[in-house]
């Protein structure tokens, strides 16, 4: 019924989803490419039905990146068949392969290199069941538009042809891709599939389901971390109109309505009744980068060069500052729970159907194959916010009000105080330079929180903390290098001789903290491209040179000279009063896409804004699926960081998170957003796909520092670049 | 018991005193298009049109409605037919997750019903109120301008589509 009700809620043009079957376990295929080493089997990502149409399965989620119109694109460009054929479902456990999260700009680089490869090895398996239909040679039959056809005109259907393929079969390796020079779909800005209806009011989001029978929920938060549930009085509550349950276990307390307002009346007058004990205190907020300096950490060495060169002739130092900060989704996390006898649906806008179906199995104690975690649109997330835990909370409550769909929205408070924060951070550089103005020696510390508290776990879900049982958060762990989480990005690119880079983590976490878009790279990339230009003016060298000479990837050479030359790139041209020129390079990870980011700000000297004028970026993401997408993203990236960069703090009290709102929270507004952001794609037909997602945060972010630092001819560097820290530098 | 004239159509509706417009919008009628986003006018995410203005759905009782004109994004357009606004949006791209994008349009539709070619500087006093938080705001502008020259107003706008670089 449910499943039904969904399709028709979103049903879209195109193919029935056939043969429906669970992916099996996955066998390790070393050889493989992308997520087709963990689900080897074809029929796990493309599906041709009768009617020839296509249906590709994902494990990743669209999250508003655009990843269901590119995936569409290399299925209809490998098969030969229009993009209107092309159907893709989304991660689903019930449906498509455990591909993890959707996270750390992976998606095109794991699935999308699954389902590219997936794509041409079944059109050449269709090509040779025509082959040995027709009694003719593979290689003198041709493809196109969901049929093959051989010279003498005779052709038949994928449909037809399909029904022969075992769906048990596997992927083999081998490169089957088309000729990048033959692509007609892949590199091309097709419209994102998405878009009309969400222009229109379409049902696009797990917030606009409407489930046959659906019941309304708010959950009352304890006011802080670690406040329990001293007393109750819940019968007005009870007697309210359409309220049809009070939920309590231990202290975590919910009310289920009707309808959605009866159910935010009930919860504001529950909240009013309920008293609780004071939770744990958080850390002072004046002296928190001290706090965290000084708690216990672990160093971890990630990089140590030494080589025997003379000592620089100069030295420079500096530490940066980060605060914590929040993801801010528009739309509150939400989540629907069902409970149909034994077994539990839950519409999620989690990025991981997989490990949340884990955490929820674990929270419930119910076995994971009684649950199946759908994968539904939100509101953009940029990393681990709510959704999760909002799953949870459906979870809980579709168990306390069984055969019934249970919808869960969390309040703009709720969210804002308890969705895991990026931590605060703390970064100390220092560099000698030789007389030749090149740096010789290299030391960074960067000092961090864990930047994953994903679930796994029932401990990583808040609902579980506030059980009669309350569930025990797992000890957080460090992601290691390549990646990396508060040390991502912390080894530069730059060729040093001496190097040294330690990443100390910290475990004790004062504030709520996980995921957020880049992870340690915002600070790590702010702080070491601060840092070069720091170096750039003691060697007095220009930023784009001085970065160049220390620089011998092509590929990051190329980005920078591109975004240099776009922008205008000339540090001796004038440019109007208090304005000021930055740049910045980074590869995201160091293995994901190039961006280089050129900036013109200026600065009001009586009120301390900032303002950004213009940016060019430049962007390598490898061979380019969909230039719109990548510019897009690229664009909003860039907005996104300079409203981090800018603005963003969170602000709390010993007592609680007192950024409750967006007052309490502001973020950049359309007055304050640039007048122009052009971003210049390179185009790497045939090389690998390089996630983008992320890629422009880091390096925005320090673009600005330096351009501020340019205009005002002083550096601040402590984030964000804010009004009043700027005036009092400024006034200082 | 109220009437509201919601896209041109009375509905009677046995509501609460205190809800606001957008609990009855998507709650009783079942519409999508306005969202919530905080509950406190802070956002946008909520806005619709109440005779010819932009407000927060999120804030404005239902119950002082009657015999108003409420629009809503469902009002201006259907995928298969958009509305200008609507449609300038789709040749913009202008979204990226998207939650925003309804209480957007309503907020720019109520601005080129007052001011059919707004200057950038106006597009931006006017769209203030209205958070997007992943920074779809320079599409969104471009995607105004667009319909406001579509509707035979404006100036070009600025070239959207730049060429990939080989
Ligand atoms: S939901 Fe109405 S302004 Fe935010
Ligand atoms: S497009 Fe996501 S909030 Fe605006």
């Amino acid at each position: 019924m449910t499943e039904i009700s969904r399709r028709k809620l979103f049903a879209t043009a195109g193919a029935l989803v056939v043969a429906f079957s669970l992916p099996g376990e996955a066998e390790t295929n070393q050889k493989l490419p992308g997520s087709l080493s963990s689900e080897p089997r074809l029929s796990g990502w493309i599906r041709v039905d009768a009617k020839g149409d296509i249906t590709v399965f994902t494990g990743k989620a669209e999250l508003g990146q655009g990843i269901r119109t590119a995936l569409t694109q290399l299925a209809a460009e490998q098969l030969d068949v229009a993009p209107a054929r092309v159907t893709v479902v989304t991660a689903d456990t019930g449906q498509t392969a455990n591909e993890g999260y959707t996270a750390g700009s992976h998606s095109m680089q794991d699935s999308g290199t699954a389902i590219v490869n997936a794509s041409a090895e079944v059109r050449s398996l269709l090509v040779e069941a025509a082959a040995a239909r027709l009694g003719l040679p593979a290689a003198s039959l041709s493809t196109q538009d969901g049929r093959v056809t051989a010279p003498d005109g005779r052709s038949l259907g994928y449909g037809e042809l399909a029904a022969a393929l075992s769906p048990d079969r596997s992927a083999t390796p081998g490169n089957r891709l088309k000729d990048p020079k033959a692509h007609k779909v892949m590199g091309q800005s097709l419209q994102r599939v998405d878009i009309p209806a969400k222009v229109t009011g379409g049902a696009a989001y797990v917030q606009d389901m409407r489930l046959p029978g659906m019941v309304h929920a708010r959950i009352i938060r304890p006011p802080s971390y670690g406040a329990t549930l001293l007393e109750l009085d819940s019968a007005k509550v009870e007697a309210m109109p359409g309220v049809l349950k009070v939920v309590r276990e231990g202290s975590y307390l919910a009310v289920i309505a009707e309808k959605e307002w009866q159910a935010v009346v009930a919860m504001r007058s529950l909240a009013g009744a309920a008293k609780w004990n004071a939770g744990r205190a958080l850390p002072d907020p004046a002296t928190i980068f001290d706090t965290i300096r000084a708690l216990p950490s672990r160093a971890i060495v990630i990089r140590d060069d030494q080589a025997n060169v003379a000592a620089g002739t100069r030295s420079v130092s500096a530490r940066y500052l980060r605060p914590y900060g929040m993801h801010g989704s528009i739309g509150p996390s939400c989540a629907i729970g069902l409970m149909q006898g034994d077994s539990l649906t839950v519409w999620t806008h989690t990025q991981g159907v997989y490990p949340d179906r884990q955490a929820i199995a674990a929270l419930l104690k119910m076995p994971q194959a009684k649950i199946r975690c759908i994968h539904v649109e939100g509101s953009g997330c940029y990393g681990h916010n709510g959704a999760d835990d909002a799953a949870g909370d459906a979870a809980l409550l579709a168990r306390a009000m069984p055969e019934r769909p249970v919808r869960v929205q969390w309040m703009r408070e709720q969210e804002n105080t308890w969705e895991p924060y990026t931590p605060a951070m703390v970064t100390e550089a220092s560099a000698a330079l030789d007389a030749s103005g090149r740096i010789v020696d290299w030391q960074y510390g960067v000092w961090s929180n864990a930047h994953s508290t994903r679930p796994g776990g029932a401990g990583e879900l808040i609902a579980g903390w506030s059980l009669p049982e309350p569930t025990i958060p797992s000890a957080p762990v460090p992601i290691p290098q390549p990646e990396g989480g508060g040390d991502r990005n912390a080894i530069p690119l730059y060729n040093v001789p001496n190097m040294k880079v330690v990443s100390h983590f910290i475990p004790e976490m004062p504030l709520r903290v996980s995921a957020m878009r880049g992870l340690g790279a915002y600070m790590n990339v702010f702080s070491i491209e601060s840092f070069m230009h720091e170096l750039a003016e003691a060697a007095g060298a220009d930023q784009v040179a001085f970065r160049l000479k220390h620089l011998s990837d092509p590929r990051a050479r190329d980005v920078i000279n591109l975004a240099a030359e776009r922008f205008g790139w000339n540090a001796a041209a004038p440019l109007a009063k208090d304005h000021g020129r930055g740049f910045a390079f980074a590869r995201y990870k160091n293995l994901a896409a190039y961006a280089a980011v050129a900036v013109e700000v200026s600065v009001d000297r009586e009120s301390g804004l900032v303002r950004v004028i213009r940016a060019d970026i430049a962007v390598d993401s490898g061979e380019v699926v969909n230039p719109d997408g990548i510019r897009n993203q690229i664009q909003g990236g860039f907005v996104q960081s300079s409203s981090w960069t800018l603005v963003e703090e969170l602000r709390w009290s010993t007592a609680a998170i007192t950024s409750r709102d967006w007052g309490g929270y502001p973020i950049l507004r359309f007055q304050n957003v640039p007048q122009s952001v052009t971003v210049h794609l390179i185009d790497r037909p045939g090389l690998p796909f390089l996630g983008t997602g992320e890629a422009a945060q880091g390096p925005t972010a320090a673009a600005i520092a330096n351009a501020v630092a340019d205009a005002a001819k002083l550096r601040v560097r402590q984030l964000p670049l804010s009004p009043t820290r700027m005036k009092a530098a400024l006034s200082a | 018991m109220i009437s509201l004239n919601v896209n041109g159509t009375i509905h009677h509706l046995d509501v609460d005193p205190n809800i606001p417009l957008l609990y009855v919008l998507r709650d009783e009628l079942g519409l999508n298009g306005a969202k919530f986003g905080c509950g406190l006018g802070q956002c946008g995410a909520c806005t619709v049109m109440l005779d010819g203005q932009a407000i927060f759905s999120c804030l404005t009782p239902a119950i002082v409605l009657e015999g108003r004109q409420i629009r809503t994004v469902e009002g201006l357009g259907t995928v298969e037919q958009p509305g200008v606004l609507q449609q300038a949006f789709i040749d913009e791209q202008a979204a990226q997750c998207g939650y925003c994008i309804a209480g957007m349009i309503m907020r720019a539709q109520a601005l080129l019903e007052r001011n059919p070619s707004p200057t950038d500087a106006e597009i931006r006093t006017q769209m203030q109120p209205n958070l997007c938080r992943c920074g779809t705001h320079m599409r969104i502008i471009v995607a105004i301008k667009r319909a406001s020259q579509a509707m035979g107003h404006a100036a070009l706008p600025a070239a959207a589509v730049k060429e990939v670089v080989r």
